[in-house]
């Protein structure tokens, strides 16, 4: 809560500078009171309301720490408390009335980030009552914004943090559209609201998509787009006209005057061209995602990451030379056309070209075993004789994720200062026999295998059969 | 590593295959029929059958010893039930033979017609340890699929191993969509089915199967006389615990009937029943979510707790969107929750007999395949670790006793690209 507010300051001092700037180098316009600055409309309209829960200072010794940045300790210890991660290291003492866990045989991890879910706005079960993830009326349908979707009852959050040890995750809009509209980033705690869901200060992404989705699903209807040109033409009117939106209401919030007209879709893409809400662009085939990064540089923008991308190694140096990411499955392909190249060896192979790469879900079942992909993609790898260590892997899992997700400063890796998003595996967690043991989102104990008690029960679930059940 | 792996599969491949007796030795050998792995054991196949495996098993003068120790041995994979074969990828319409909408033939269907043995998922899934796949259609515009088919992953011309293996049905949600919007009413074209096959039968002169408006035509009346008489297994798939106790109360109208349940997610809460009524279940092992109202008891201790009441358990493929052969991940994750407080798992063995004999004997096919017991087929994968952990792969694959090529596509496209940027040509000119 703090540092949404925190947000809104450094955009209003932003403001005034800007003023400021205006009246110093540019001065056409007589100062007057018409040149008083426009009331900005709110960034943040549906502000986080999550609070952490309680924990106790925990220590984790005599354990294989992978700190999520590349880094490995046997024997290690971690120790957390008030909800930030304290230290880590090969020994420390336990601060008094500290929790002290053995961790002998077993590993602890930052917790796995998920940029890639749709958890709440397709949720379990899937009727069409709850079917809220494409708005799949329009191809351009950035005014949507995926959080007034999500479910928080959905059963799915709670799978992922007990079997998966997912700790945070971004929920998008389907890829029907080629603007599905805004994403969410949640931490992934049960709550009344999605709000009190919400990660704080996490910046908003842009779901886009191309390929055969749009094109199929309004080629379908006999309206543009129905070709994958079509889908690149819609693309670029688009972004023309946010160009000039832009240009509006940056002049009125600079000098005042006529307030321009408020299009609740051009709000995002204008948040995009100023670089405040990140680009996540569903797109599979090589040669369309050099087509997307053309047009993000024609209408100054970034793509922060390709989603699916299940061609990205095919392009990995180009990735790499336009600091965009890739965030892939281990091995799904041939479910379509444009998923027919898909390789086991994506991300190691954009990983030895130094392109950022990462793990990602789109499915609620597999968010369950995101730390198994990464181990099948390692596999892939090796057999093709690119041997990454372990540790290095478990970026793929949080802190590359987090980094996408704007939210590195905060979560992503064991670091001191940061939030204490932490699993602790019963083992080591690239093998198939390991599942969490305990999972902690800051610092609070929210899974513990050994104590039914901690185990998540969604309200769906409550009072029907299996409530309450190992799942 | 590469190079070396490449070049044994070569040699193994320029090796006389039948006729020829191959001894594996010094591997752990995995029978694959619910017993532990045997350690430095010896397994022995000729003329495409398994002749002997086990610590005590000698290879015999004149075979072609393979030395495998630090190796494991497995049978292959069966997966089922799966569309492997007919479709190159599910969204591609023009060539996808899973399910015919617009056909007035339902029960009649067919598959064994469709598959298509150089499609490039069955060398990159057999590349992944599945030898063997239980094929089965989609409904198109009735409850009943039509007839699956029993494949081989051989890289040769002749996929099918048994056709018209089984008739599939949808009695739950699924399938009262497809019976025009009810549970009842897939019950009541179920019964209707059945009796006017039984008509036919009685009377095929005057049966009216060739009339435009006639719920079933002649061929569909031969494949349903065939379940009736339980000549061919009837795959019903069904999910909630209610769904599940119906089906296996057709037996008392229908004595005949040989069911195999799949899907099941609520199997555990009627697993007694399911084990009394000595019906196999093909499931799903990691559905753990209420993905609709039918599932609304899943969990992944579904399987396990089924094996522990009695119940003959094999797990699916479907849903498999990274390929078939996770289903030795999932496997492996039936062992893991063995580890769980509460939770019900399979042992090792019993996770492999999983994905090997178990869903072979859901069609009654375990004394052909699914296990390396004297006799079986010589469906063989050497492994380079435990066949369940997900760091393992295949060494080499031999399918009918014959070896298999050790590429795929997928192998072609990930060399082509090992560096992403081109050379003195276009990628195009760059292949093996």
């Amino acid at each position: 809560m703090g540092h949404v507010r925190g947000l809104r300051l450094l955009a209003g001092a932003a403001v005034a500078l800007s003023l400021v700037a205006c009246g110093g180098a540019n001065g056409e316009r007589p100062k007057t009171a018409s040149s008083t600055p426009g009331k900005a409309y709110s960034r943040d309209p549906y502000p986080s309301t999550y609070h952490r829960y309680p924990g106790v200072p925990t220590l984790v010794r005599n354990v294989t720490v992978f700190d999520g940045e590349g880094g490995r300790i046997d024997n290690g210890s971690v120790l957390f408390a008030d909800g930030k991660i304290v230290a880590i290291g090969q020994t420390l003492d336990a601060p008094a009335g500290a929790s002290v866990v053995d961790g002998q045989g077993k590993w602890i991890t930052p917790g796995v980030i998920d940029i890639h879910s749709h958890l709440g706005d397709y949720p379990s079960p899937g009727i069409r009552a709850l079917s809220d993830g494409n708005e799949a009326t329009a191809p351009v349908t950035a005014d949507v914004w995926a959080e007034h979707s999500v479910w928080p009852q959905d059963p799915g959050f709670g799978r992922a943090l007990a079997n998966g040890g997912v700790t945070a995750l971004q929920i998008l809009p389907g890829s029907a559209n080629l603007f599905g509209g805004r994403s969410v980033v949640l931490k992934n705690v049960y709550a009344r609201t999605t709000q009190a869901m919400k990660f704080p200060g996490a910046p908003y992404g842009l779901k886009m998509a191309c390929g055969e989705n749009p094109k199929r699903v309004y080629g379908s209807k006999g309206r543009e787009p129905s070709t994958r040109m079509g889908n690149i033409a819609v693309d670029r009117a688009t972004w023309a006209k946010a160009q000039t939106y832009k240009r509006k209401w940056d002049k009125y919030e600079r000098d005042g005057g006529d307030q321009p007209e408020r299009d609740i879709a051009m709000d995002t893409l204008r948040g995009v061209l100023a670089g405040e809400i990140r680009v996540q662009n569903h797109c599979y085939r090589a040669d369309e995602m050099a087509t997307v990064l053309d047009m993000a540089k024609e209408f100054g923008y970034h793509v922060t990451a390709f989603h699916h991308a299940v061609e990205a190694y095919k392009i990995a140096d180009l990735l790499k030379a336009n600091d965009t990411c890739a965030a892939v499955w281990a091995d799904w392909y041939g479910f379509k056309m444009e998923s027919y190249d898909g390789i086991g060896a994506n991300l190691a192979l954009l990983e030895k070209a130094g392109a950022c790469a990462m793990i990602h879900s789109d499915d609620a079942n597999g968010i369950q075993r995101l730390n198994q992909e990464v181990a099948k993609a390692l596999s892939a790898g090796r057999r093709a004789g690119i041997d990454i260590p372990d540790a290095v892997a478990w970026k793929w899992l949080s802190l590359n994720p987090a980094r996408a997700l704007g939210i590195d400063n905060q979560t992503g890796s064991l670091k001191p200062g940061k939030m204490a998003d932490v699993v602790l595996w019963n083992g080591n967690p690239f093998s198939v026999y390991t599942r969490p043991e305990k999972v902690w989102v800051d610092g609070a104990l929210l899974y513990d295998a050994n104590d039914p008690k901690r185990r998540p029960v969604s309200d769906f679930e409550l009072g029907q059969p299996g409530s309450g059940d190992v799942k | 590593m590469i190079r070396a792996l490449l070049l044994s599969a070569a040699a193994l491949i320029a090796a006389p295959a039948l006729a020829q007796t191959v001894a594996i030795t010094g591997a752990t050998v995995a029978l694959g029929d619910g017993s532990a792995p045997i350690q430095n054991a010896t397994l022995v196949f000729r003329d495409g059958r398994i002749i002997a495996a086990g610590s005590g098993v000698a290879a015999p003068a004149g075979a072609e010893v393979i030395d495998a120790h630090g190796k494991w041995v497995s049978p292959g994979l069966v997966a089922g039930f799966t569309g492997l074969g007919l479709h190159d990828a599910n969204g591609i319409e023009e060539s996808n033979d899973g399910s015919a909408k617009g056909s007035p033939f339902a029960a009649a269907i067919d598959v064994s017609t469709a598959i298509n043995p150089t499609g490039v998922k069955i060398a990159n899934e057999r590349l992944g340890g599945v030898t063997r796949a239980l094929v089965a259609p989609d409904t198109g515009n009735s409850i009943f699929a039509g007839q699956g088919a029993v494949i081989d992953l051989g890289d040769d011309a002749d996929p099918v191993m048994r056709a018209r293996a089984f008739q599939y049905v949808e009695l739950g949600e699924h399938g009262a969509r497809d019976a025009g919007g009810s549970r009842p009413a897939a019950y009541a074209l179920f019964r209707d089915a059945l009796t006017q096959a039984q008509d036919y039968r009685r009377n095929p002169a005057t049966f009216g199967g060739r009339d435009r408006g006639a719920l079933i035509k002649r061929s569909d009346a031969e494949a349903l006389l065939k379940v009736i008489d339980g000549q061919v297994p009837l795959v019903v798939h069904v999910d909630r615990a209610s769904d599940i106790r119906n089906v296996l109360g057709l037996t008392r109208d229908y004595p005949k009937l040989r069911l195999v349940l799949t899907g099941a997610s609520e199997g555990w809460r009627v697993a007694r029943e399911i084990a009394a009524a000595k019906v196999p279940v093909i499931a799903a092992a990691l559905a753990d979510l209420p993905e609709s109202f039918e599932a609304v008891a899943a969990t992944e201790s579904n399987v396990g707790r089924m094996r522990a009441a009695g119940v003959q358990v094999g797990l699916s493929a479907d849903g498999a969107s990274g390929g078939e052969h996770n289903i030795r991940q999932y496997a492996g994750n039936l062992v893991a929750i063995t580890r769980i407080p509460g939770a019900t798992g399979l042992d090792w063995g019993q996770a492999l007999a999983s994905i090997t004999s178990g869903p072979a004997a859901a069609l009654g096919l375990d004394g052909e395949i699914g296990s390396l017991r004297p006799g079986r087929r010589a469906d063989v994968i050497l492994w380079d670790g435990d066949p369940l952990e997900i760091e393992s792969q295949p060494v080499a694959i031999w399918i009918d006793g014959k070896p298999q090529p050790m590429r795929s596509r997928q192998t072609e496209l990930r060399d082509r690209y090992l560096t992403p940027t081109e050379g003195a040509l276009p990628k195009a000119y760059d292949r093996r």
